[in-house]
């Protein structure tokens, strides 16, 4: 056997109105219907809104509890919340939002467009995508049960020790807290693996790393943090479960462990995080953006650098939460340094987005509307950062509404704004239908006013001192009006997070047929139908330049010289795809795609007893579910001949 | 209900004469001491820039709008274009940031290096033990017969800067007086040394501002910077045990012994523990239960009585005694001045 | 149609060589797991600055090369048999592929067997102190590591058994090998960071 009876040189086409090809394709993509199928799907697209549904979901439940402690807040001395419930509830609302909704809804999004977006028929590895779904799923409903039987975890979402340690927290609420977001890692990881190694190989022929959407460049800087950052805090949360459990002293202090190891392990995963969920939705807004404003983003490639930029200082920053711990002034002043520098590669955001718009011919949609007013929250949040990146300055609002301040305008206002306005630009991909535009214009406007009415107060109550984090305050700290305006405005924030949800349930049934380009928008993803069908292209795009479907229009290349959103290879012989150069996106190989498969599913549900078997302490049930996990694996790789991994030349059809 | 100290009048004009301070006295607007006036105009001066910044960004975005007379609703009835290239925009405004930023940074070491040390040698040091959910305070001596143990109020000299000591029994706390010092963390295992001075006589609130568990809302605490003459007369009656009490408050004395004395500590007698605050001179303190209520005669039985329903979750339980066996305790109590 | 040729190549069909995703996945985890124990160590020297009593960092005097040393060797030479088995499939030989994956799997296991003798001579436990909790905690990450490693090369044995793999279809066992090699090269940060440094000065 020689490497040449593995070859095969694909067919080429332009594909248009091929119904052969298109029936055959759908019979050899589709997902079998009914419960198997639906269980066992492989497909990014059906993933992609399996993970914005579940993020939505805990959106709202994390928004519930935010609006139980407002009204507790509301004035001073209630009496709605014990202090017990009180510390639950606000951890969880910190939980939910930062780990169940921020990553995934994003996730969610790139998901289902990077490979519309890349020209691509698949991520690069389908299967591994489903079980970082059901990972995902399942972390969130382990730490949900813990709250749900009343002990839920209460320290915080960054979960000081030794106030975590069992001599200072008895229940299990904090051992669920630890495994489940080893758990929940585990998921993270795995889809970032995926998205990098589809950014590596899955790139439609043609698409060098200079052509790629911003999108594109948030997740995958997203992904790359996320995979030298998230071992950070498993081992973290891991030291801490054996603290609690097995009698190790990592941050046992009267056996000379150290409080301060946990800040800095949770930190330097933390602050790479707080970016890995907004550089994304940055991206939705690159991307976007330009589309109403009826030109390309402004600099490109500095918007891309910058992307990058930003997440490479953000590995150097951490210590800006521990400002008030007593490190020395040297090391103080270092990362002061580099908190307040890393705002130039923000900087190069902003001032692109501005002059996109100013330069542009901006359209009043609502996505339009979304995404420019994420430009004055983002500038808005990012300066309460600037402050306290200031170490002297930082001493006095850390830990005061102040800081809540920032964080609210730089999560609702880069990762919430965008996601609506996200929402509003590819619903009509998704669905094939567009979202009310005049509901959309209400609905706007009450999350826009309801937000700062609701946030901006918080800054003034910081600044007059009122620290976080507590159940109840007394009367006379001057505090009282500005809180009563800080639960209306939540309300009011609320109820346009629920219309956003309306109208969303009600453009799916009734909503105006889209076609597949209703926005006119320049990238691949708007080349296919909407929805997509399950291969997502007919023929694997060839793509020359960053806006496809623009091309003609901006004349800047030579006609000989364009893409094909329509026309390149036809690859029918099975579930296939091409894989291209990392760097120039050359085709590299023809591989094999994997069909839909329970072994994600399974694996997942193994994987969950592990934890409940380390949760209960039960070592037995550890031990089988281990081995369950392990054959599942075994089972999953066993080389398959249908995949091309086996020596016999692949078989096709 | 819980009375509020703020409305009551022992309080009253005790305060920092600023304005501020009385309408909202955590706020660290306004500042007391030379420590807070090196950081103060920082906090202005990063404010102002933001405010700046906002207000520029806001005002080109609103321009970027609107600057086009007519607007389309329809994205697909506009031509696509690329009129210019726009890096002018990049080029100009992140300089400019960067200029800011650069500035910031300068001021914030330069900053950062004048607080570093009190601007004279401090005369004496305070340990502050944060406990889960209040503060022990103990003033260190070379002479240990001159050291004393009070708790939750910081009698300082106005005037000149006070070294401190800070460790922890248990959790991590912070130790924040906004009017004179921004927050250093109380962190066990670790001894975190710190100093501040008040300028003027007056009362200043503080709070614990790392979270801690149930009660970290009510782990507040007051400084009371005093003239020089009148701190030399605070410490010297400090240093003494209280006066022995008298007639109804002998009782008292007996059943405090019993009941209170595992945990909570009056020079002098057997009570001895260390659980609790020290209560040597308790009527010397303004406020009760780490600085959340008055301390009257009412708070004081309130807080004997249920101290669950004042500060629920506290690590003072409920005595299972008698009224009248509480009564004589209250009593007792109001002996320690 | 074929006007609108992109290309006229022939490509090569399913998983081959490094061209496999599944290739590209496991360097990605290999990444991860190096930043893990990249902050597994961090732990150990974070906590090695702090103050201590005397005589617990290292817990009981200097660690003892006697058993660490040669075990370090074997390890590095189960890497060895790896890379030829790896060279062999190249070349076609089954046989010797089969050969090489079984000599690494076997010295990977004699290096649990002694791992856990010098596990056994520690005159401390996980729960003395934190240097005892650093020392078993990442060398049991380590060994956890080197069980999941031991697992692969099996499995992937088994399958060159059953004649998967040929100078073509091949990735398996080079994904195994990636994943192998770096258990191996974690180690050697491993031993440094326990065994050696304590002797270039740093213990307290
Ligand atoms: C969602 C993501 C997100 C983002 C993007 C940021 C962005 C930034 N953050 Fe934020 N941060 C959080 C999420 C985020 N943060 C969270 C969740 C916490 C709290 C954790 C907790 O305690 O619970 C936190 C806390 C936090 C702290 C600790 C506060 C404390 O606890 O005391 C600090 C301190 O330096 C900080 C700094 C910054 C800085 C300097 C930026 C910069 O990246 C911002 C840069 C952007 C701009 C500055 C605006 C655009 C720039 C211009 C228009 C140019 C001109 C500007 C100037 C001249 C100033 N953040
Ligand atoms: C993406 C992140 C995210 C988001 C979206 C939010 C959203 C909100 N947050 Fe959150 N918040 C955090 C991240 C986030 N938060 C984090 C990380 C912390 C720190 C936690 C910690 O200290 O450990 C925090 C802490 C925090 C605090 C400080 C608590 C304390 O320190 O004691 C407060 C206080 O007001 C608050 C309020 C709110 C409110 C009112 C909303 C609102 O936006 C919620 C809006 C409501 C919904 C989205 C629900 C949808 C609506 C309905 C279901 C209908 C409800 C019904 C009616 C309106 C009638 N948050
Ligand atoms: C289990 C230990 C314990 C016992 C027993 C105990 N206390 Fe306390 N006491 C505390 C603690 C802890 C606090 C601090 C509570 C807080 O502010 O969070 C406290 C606070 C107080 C205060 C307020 C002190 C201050 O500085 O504000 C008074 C007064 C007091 N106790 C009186 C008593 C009396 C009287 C008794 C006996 C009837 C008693 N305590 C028994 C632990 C105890
Ligand atoms: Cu002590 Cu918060
Ligand atoms: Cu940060």
């Amino acid at each position: 056997m020689t490497i040449t009876d593995y070859e095969r040189a694909p067919t080429v086409s332009t594909g248009d109105g091929n119904r052969a090809l298109a029936e055959r394709l759908q019979r050899i993509w589709e997902t079998e219907p009914g419960l198997k199928g639906w269980l066992s799907t492989v497909d990014h697209k059906e993933i992609g809104l399996r993970y914005i549904f579940t993020a939505f979901a805990f959106l709202v439940l994390g928004g519930v509890e935010a609006l139980i402690f407002r009204v507790q807040l509301a004035q001073p001395n209630e009496h709605l919340l014990t202090p017990e419930q009180y510390d639950q509830m606000f951890t969880m609302h910190g939980m939910t939002m930062i780990f169940l909704y921020a990553g995934p809804i994003l996730s969610g999004f790139s998901n289902y467009l990077w490979p519309l977006l890349l020209g691509a028929r698949d991520m690069a590895l389908p299967r591994l995508n489903a079980l970082s779904y059901w990972i995902y799923l399942f972390a969130g409903l382990f730490l949900y049960a813990a709250f749900a039987i009343g002990f839920g975890p209460n320290d915080g979402w960054f979960n000081y020790v030794p106030y975590a340690a069992r001599a200072y927290n008895n229940g299990p609420n904090i051992d669920f807290y630890s495994l489940g977001m080893i758990l929940l890692g585990i998921s993270t990881t795995v889809g970032a693996i995926n998205f990098v190694v589809t950014f590596m190989r899955m790139r439609a022929p043609g698409m060098s790393i200079n052509r790629v959407p911003i999108l594109v460049w948030g997740t995958l800087t997203a992904s790359v943090a996320n995979i030298f950052a998230i071992p950070a805090v498993s081992l973290a949360f891991f030291l801490l479960w054996m603290d609690r459990n097995i009698g190790t002293h990592f941050f046992d202090v009267p056996a000379g462990g150290q409080p301060l190891l946990w800040q800095h392990l949770f930190w330097m995963f933390g602050h790479p995080w707080v970016y890995a969920i907004v550089l994304p939705a940055m991206g939705m807004v690159s991307d976007g953006l330009p589309v109403f404003c009826r030109r390309p983003i402004v600099g490109y490639s500095a918007v891309a650098l910058s992307t990058v930029a930003t997440m490479v200082l953000g590995f150097g920053v951490w210590v800006h939460h521990m400002f008030a711990t007593g490190l020395p002034t040297i090391s103080l002043s270092f990362f002061s340094a580099a908190s307040i520098i890393i705002a130039v590669p923000s900087a190069v955001g902003v001032f692109a987005w501005l002059a996109t718009i100013w330069t542009g011919k901006p359209v009043f949609t609502t996505a339009f509307m979304f995404f420019a007013s994420f430009i004055m929250l983002f500038t808005i949040g990012g300066v309460s950062g600037f402050m306290t990146g200031s170490v002297p300055v930082d001493w006095q609002l850390t830990d005061t509404y102040f800081v809540v301040a920032h964080i609210h305008y730089v999560l609702i206002g880069i990762n919430v704004f965008p996601v609506a306005g996200a929402v509003y630009f590819w619903f009509p991909k998704f669905t094939g239908r567009m979202m009310d535009e005049r509901l959309g214009r209400w609905n706007f406007w009450t999350m826009f006013i309801g937000f700062n009415l609701g946030f901006f107060p918080m800054h003034i109550s910081g600044l007059l001192g009122m620290p976080r984090r507590v159940y109840t305050y007394a009367d006379g700290m001057g505090w009282d009006t500005l809180n009563l305006i800080t639960t209306i405005g939540s309300f009011v924030f609320g109820i346009g997070v629920l219309m956003l949800i309306w109208n969303v349930a009600i453009s799916y049934r009734r909503g105006r047929p889209a076609g597949d380009n209703p926005w006119d928008a320049p990238t691949l993803e708007w080349a296919t139908s909407s929805p997509p069908p399950p291969y997502n292209f007919l023929v694997i795009p060839t793509v020359q330049s960053r806006h496809p479907l623009w091309e003609e229009r901006l004349n800047e290349q030579p006609k000989d010289q364009r893409s094909y959103p329509h026309a390149g290879l036809v690859l029918e012989q099975g579930k296939e795809a091409i894989g291209t150069t990392p760097l120039d996106a050359q085709p590299d190989i023809i591989l094999k795609m994997p069909g839909d498969s329970p072994a994600p599913l399974i694996f997942a549900i193994s994987l969950t007893v592990i934890f409940v078997g380390l949760l209960i302490t039960t070592w037995w049930l550890v031990a089988l579910a281990a081995l369950a996990t392990a054959a599942t694996m075994i089972g999953w790789l066993w080389p398959e001949r249908k995949l091309g991994e086996t020596a016999e030349p692949a078989v096709h059809g | 209900m819980i009375p509020h100290w703020a409305t009551n009048a022992t309080f009253e004009g005790v305060f920092a004469a600023s304005p501020v301070q009385t309408v909202s006295p955590l706020s660290y607007l306004i500042s007391s001491g030379a420590k807070a006036d090196h950081v103060l105009p920082l906090t202005w001066g990063v404010l102002a820039v933001s405010v700046a910044v906002v207000a520029i960004i806001s005002i080109l975005l609103i321009g970027a709008i609107w600057h086009r007379p007519g607007f389309a609703l329809a994205a697909t009835t506009l031509p696509v274009e690329r009129p210019s290239s726009g890096l002018n925009w990049l080029w100009i405004g992140v300089s400019l940031s960067t200029l800011a930023l650069l500035a910031t940074i300068v001021w914030t070491v330069k900053v950062l290096a004048d607080v570093a040390a009190p601007p004279s040698k401090p005369s004496f040091t305070i340990e502050i033990t944060a406990h889960q959910w209040w503060w022990g305070v103990r003033y260190l001596s070379a002479d240990t017969s001159q050291s004393f143990t009070t708790a939750n109020e910081i009698h300082i000299p106005a005037g000149t800067p006070v070294q401190f000591r800070l460790v922890s029994s248990d959790v991590i706390h912070s130790f924040w007086i906004p009017a004179l010092t921004g927050k250093t963390d109380v962190i066990p295992g670790q001894t975190n040394e710190m100093w501040f001075d008040a300028k003027a006589p007056g009362i200043y609130r503080g709070q614990c501002t790392e979270y801690c568990g149930l009660e970290h809302a009510k782990m507040q605490m007051l400084v009371v910077a005093d003239t020089p003459a009148d701190f030399a007369a605070w410490r010297a009656h400090q240093l003494q045990s209280p006066a022995p009490p008298a007639g109804y408050a002998i009782a008292g004395q007996q059943s405090f012994g019993t009941y209170c004395g595992s945990c909570h500590t009056v020079r002098g007698t057997d009570a001895a523990g260390s659980l609790g605050p020290d209560l040597s001179h308790l009527m010397q303190r303004h406020t009760l239960a780490a600085g959340i209520i008055a301390n009257t005669p009412q708070n004081l039985a309130d807080w004997i009585a249920d101290p669950q329903a004042v500060k629920p979750g506290n690590l003072m339980q409920r005595p299972e005694i008698s009224t009248a066996e509480l009564s004589r305790i209250r009593a007792y109590l109001q002996t320690l001045n | 149609m074929a006007e609108r040729v992109a290309i006229e190549t022939r490509l090569p069909v399913g998983a081959i060589d490094t061209r496999a995703s599944g290739w590209w996945a496991m360097i990605f985890t290999v990444f991860t797991e190096s930043a893990l124990f990249a902050y597994l160590l961090f732990n150990y020297y974070y906590l090695a600055v702090q103050p201590h009593l005397p005589d617990t960092f290292p817990q009981g005097g200097m660690p003892s090369l006697t058993l660490a040393l040669p075990n370090t060797i074997i390890l590095l030479a189960s890497s060895g048999a790896m890379a030829w088995a790896q060279l062999n499939i190249e070349r076609d030989d089954n046989r010797r592929l089969i050969l090489g994956l079984a000599a690494a799997t076997v010295l990977g296991v004699i290096f649990l067997v002694i791992q856990y003798f010098e596990w056994e001579q520690k005159p401390f436990t996980l729960s003395s102190t934190p240097y005892s909790s650093l020392y078993f905690t990442i060398t049991g990450f380590h060994m956890a590591h080197v069980v999941a490693g031991v697992g692969m090369l099996t499995t992937v044995l088994v399958w060159s058994a059953l004649g998967y793999f040929n100078r073509v279809r091949y990735a398996p066992i080079h994904i195994a090998a990636l994943y192998w090699h770096f258990v191996d090269v974690v180690w050697l940060a491993v031993f440094f960071t326990f065994y050696i440094t304590p002797l270039l000065g740093l213990h307290g």
